[in-house]
């Protein structure tokens, strides 16, 4: 009963807050937090694009990099060791990536400040967060696992089960999920206009807009999606033989190239060169942790039940820095991933489960051995040489504290 | 008389020393292939070999491989436009090929071939990623994987090879554009014995395909002719898909022509879950959602389900998830005249099911199930048919215009101005360290251009082989990894950046 009493004064509180506090929603130094505010700070955008992109005239952030020497079969990005990347989504301006970049980091878009895209999509994790299964808003825990942000540029597909074609559409998602950063639309333009430093740096990025517009949801969106477009990890040691170096894998990592790209492992069938994804949907049967319902991932968006239990294909760049693995994060480690590949078709489906399994899940048999040696290749697909800068201050004032190594 | 008896006699005991010295050492004297495998274009008015080597001489160096060596080591080796020959003897190994333009010629000697043996250890025997690989004249047995696959290689000519149950798919070229499959035998397989999938611009000819479950198949492929094989005793002999939920969704411009499509009545020994474990057995030829295809002039006798099946997904017997970017409708099929006898006597499953309904003792030679349009027959009296009321009658006659899908020339590599892979090189690479007029990890770029003015080969040098020689710099790892082209554009990429 006392606990009741608590719950509905402490409810109340915060609907009065959320009425009477005038934006900007920052938290003050009366609201419980563990953050503390810093001096504001003077921020001026990049007016450089970030590596792996060349600035044209138009002032546009163009995609380079060795891939473009090569063509794709249909122009669709999948094929072997010197095959043209997938079609990219780039063009954004040095400043709406730069921009992009502070509201990635920055806690003020969730609806009490505490948590930020990058809570869990830390660059320092392979832009993921380390834990099997999310971590929202008042800690909530939520059913998949955070997906890897690298080469987005290049996705057509988003979450775990396709069910966003765009970056703009995906990003609602976590940005209005009550579990998730559990803002609205409306908290979200209310709170960011409310932040001087961030009406400055909206008027840099979209120049071409009056002066004293207020900044508005799209541009939001754009500019979010123009630093995750600027996340590109092309140049792994895999890549390096790729392009014709083969003394850069060692004779264990070739052994594993050719058993991953063997028709007996068949993990090159789905998970395609040059980005390891050839971005279908596929099912697999891969187990729910203990006591957890079973995910019917695709069925649901698609609304058939031909595509129950199946997920986005994802990219296995930087896969050794992303574990726990599948979308239920229910593999520690790539050794046990790779495993589960070869324990029998649909040896993890429940029983009362019929699912259309993919061909390509089979009985291949595998050794210890070509195990142990597929994980020596998985390994060679690291590349973080482009890792975009934490910033050091965010515009809206708060603090990340949750980062070691912050840079300028 | 007895002069003459010794002249006889020296004369005899000469011929058989020179008999034996020209025509005993077969080994000795095999007559070794030509080096550019064009040496079978006799008799042949348009040898689809010839485009594909359009003016290709042969100038690379020979690697002559005997048993005991390794194939692998050569191929490490050896340099685009060069011959790896292989002589007689067991190879076991997998043969991997990252590299373009390399020949593999199995030198055959007195009945005796160059075997390349998995044990049913080894995964796949030939693997390849490079364009224009040419494999011919070996012998294929006990591979768990494919015989010969390739992944993305364009320009390639697989022939004359022999595969014996070499695991799922015996000859599997994907994601290739321009290619020609031909002259092979091939048995035990426990899918298509040849497999053409996502590629484009492929001659399937004078192959012989037998005891596998598919025996050709074309999948998500466009631009294929399958021409003059001989296919019987596989569970379906001549197939043209799409599958559902593969990056490249589409089938069309197919032409299955003068195939000798027969007893394909083999119990379907396909892997549970795959594609073709739903083939009835007795079927000739399937056509599943594929377009455009046309089937001319083929013998097509004794496949004891059907001649010809037309369907779609849903009846197709496939169990895979439904893909909504993949169209699931057989359209546009034309029929042109097939010599089709004694089809259907046996039919199994749905087909058996459907022909009680008909009151019928037989399966149809041909048989339309489930949806598509604008298919055609040029003389629909001469089958049984099933499920063609749609059909209308065929516009064309015969498809003798069409004498082969490969290219005019073979598919170039994708022009790249030496600006152009400066550019690519420098954002692509080393952005990560160094920007033009600020300090990242590495010295600035206007720096560098100060220190290495007029001198991009020092630029290469360091490249290679970094020197530190700033204390408040950390040491530049060596990108010796690039290729020669790529490290001198590079160089004079940055020596030319304004900004």
């Amino acid at each position: 009963m006392k606990k009741l009493v608590l719950i509905i004064l402490f409810s109340s509180v915060i609907a009065f807050m959320y009425y009477y506090i005038k934006a900007p929603t920052i938290p003050t130094s009366d609201t419980p937090s563990n953050y503390s505010i810093i001096e504001k700070p003077e921020i001026e955008l990049c007016n450089t694009c970030p590596p792996g992109f060349v600035l044209n005239k138009k002032n546009q952030c163009i995609s380079r990099n060795l891939y473009l020497q090569y063509n794709s079969l249909e122009n669709k990005g999948v094929g072997g060791l010197k095959t043209a990347l997938p079609k990219v989504r780039d063009g954004f301006s040095p400043q709406q990536i730069d921009l992009g970049r502070y509201l990635f980091f920055d806690p003020v878009l969730s609806a009490d400040g505490t948590i930020s895209c990058a809570s869990c999509h830390d660059p320092d994790l392979g832009f993921t967060d380390g834990k099997a299964s999310a971590t929202g808003i008042y800690n909530s825990k939520l059913n998949r696992s955070s997906p890897s942000l690298w080469n987005v540029a290049y996705f057509k597909k988003f979450f775990w089960d396709g069910r966003a074609s765009t970056l703009e559409e995906q990003m609602q998602g976590p940005l209005y999920a009550k579990d998730e950063m559990g803002t609205t639309p409306e908290q979200l333009v209310k709170t960011l206009n409310g932040i001087d430093n961030y009406n400055i740096l909206f008027a840099q990025a979209f120049p071409d807009r009056n002066l004293n517009d207020s900044i508005k949801l799209h541009e939001i969106y754009i500019s979010i999606a123009a630093f995750e477009t600027s996340l590109i990890s092309l140049n792994s040691r895999y890549d390096q033989y790729a392009h014709g170096y083969h003394k850069a894998l060692n004779d264990k990592e070739i052994e594993g190239l050719n058993i991953f790209r063997s028709f007996v492992a068949r993990c090159a069938e789905c998970h395609t060169p040059p980005l390891f994804t050839n971005q279908q949907i596929a099912v697999i049967g891969s187990p729910e942790p203990v006591g957890s319902p079973f995910d019917p991932g695709a069925e649901k968006p698609f609304n058939d039940k031909s595509r129950r239990g199946g997920f986005k294909v994802p990219s296995l760049r930087n896969i050794d820095r992303t574990s726990p693995y599948m979308h239920s994060g229910n593999f520690k480690n790539l050794r046990e991933t790779v495993e589960f590949y070869t324990k029998g078709r649909g040896h993890a489906v429940p029983e009362n489960e019929e699912l259309f399994l993919h061909w390509h899940i089979w009985e291949p048999n595998l050794t210890d051995r070509e195990l142990d040696r597929l994980v020596d290749f998985l390994k060679t697909l690291t590349d973080e040489s482009f890792k975009p800068k934490v910033p050091k201050n965010l515009p809206s004032g708060l603090k990340i504290d949750h980062y070691s190594n912050i840079s300028s | 008389m007895f002069k003459k008896i010794i002249y006889t006699l020296i004369i005899l005991v000469i011929g058989v020393f020179v008999g034996k010295y020209f025509y005993g050492g077969k080994t000795s004297n095999t007559v070794l292939p030509n080096p550019n495998t064009l040496y079978r274009n006799v008799s042949k008015v348009n040898d689809s070999a010839k485009t594909l080597l359009l003016g290709q001489e042969f100038s690379g160096a020979i690697f002559e491989i005997k048993n005991g060596n390794s194939i692998q080591d050569a191929v490490k080796e050896a340099s685009p436009g060069d011959l790896i020959r292989v002589y007689p003897g067991t190879y076991t190994e997998t043969v991997y090929i990252d590299k373009d333009n390399i020949t593999f010629q199995g030198v055959i000697q007195d009945g005796e071939w160059p075997v390349l043996d998995g044990l049913k250890e080894l995964n796949d025997a030939f693997l390849y990623s490079g364009n224009g690989i040419q494999i011919e004249n070996f012998k294929i047995i006990n591979y768990k994987g494919n015989g010969i696959m390739g992944q993305a290689g364009n320009n390639f000519i697989l022939r004359n090879n022999w595969i014996i149950d070499a695991g799922v798919y015996g000859i599997f070229p994907q994601f290739g554009i321009n290619g020609l499959i031909e002259h092979n035998i091939l048995t035990g397989i426990e899918d298509a014995a040849i497999y053409v999938g996502m590629c484009d611009n492929i001659d399937v000819l004078n192959n012989e395909v037998y005891g596998n479950v598919a025996g050709i198949e074309i999948e998500n492929s466009r631009h294929c002719l399958v021409e003059n094989n001989l296919a019987y005793d596989n569970t379906g002999g001549i197939l043209a898909f799409i599958t559902p939920g593969l990056p490249i969704k589409t089938t069309y411009d197919v032409i299955i022509r003068n195939n000798f499509i027969s007893k394909n009545n083999h119990e379907n020994f396909g892997a549970p879950g795959s594609i073709v474990s739903g083939i009835p057995p007795g079927t000739g030829i399937l056509v599943m959602a594929a377009d455009d295809v046309i089937i001319e002039n083929n013998i097509i006798s004794d496949n004891d389900n059907a001649g010809i099946i037309i369907t779609d997904f849903e009846n197709g017997g496939t169990q895979a998830s439904n893909d909504p970017e993949s169209e699931p409708n057989p359209d546009r099929i034309v029929l042109l005249d097939n010599f089709m006898i004694n089809n259907g006597n046996n039919p199994v499953g749905e087909l058996k099911a459907l022909m009680l309904t008909k009151f019928s003792t037989k399966g149809p030679d041909i048989l339309a199930i489930g949806g598509g349009q604008g298919s055609s027959i040029r003389d629909i009296n001469r089958y049984r048919t099933w499920g063609l009321g749609d059909f209308g009658v065929a516009s064309i006659t015969n498809t003798k215009d069409v004498k082969t899908f490969l290219l005019d020339k073979p598919v170039a590599a994708r022009e790249i101005s030496k600006e152009d892979l400066g550019e690519m090189t420098y954002y692509g690479v080393c952005s990560g360290c160094h920007a033009y007029d600020i300090r990242l990890i590495g010295v600035p770029t206007n720096v560098i251009q100060m220190i290495y003015k007029d001198n991009p080969k020092g630029i290469v040098d360091y490249i290679n082989k970094p020197k530190n020689l700033r204390d408040d710099y950390p040491e530049m790892p060596p990108q010796d990894y690039l290729s020669e082209n790529a490290k001198l554009a590079v160089a004079e990429y940055i020596l030319s950046l304004k900004k």
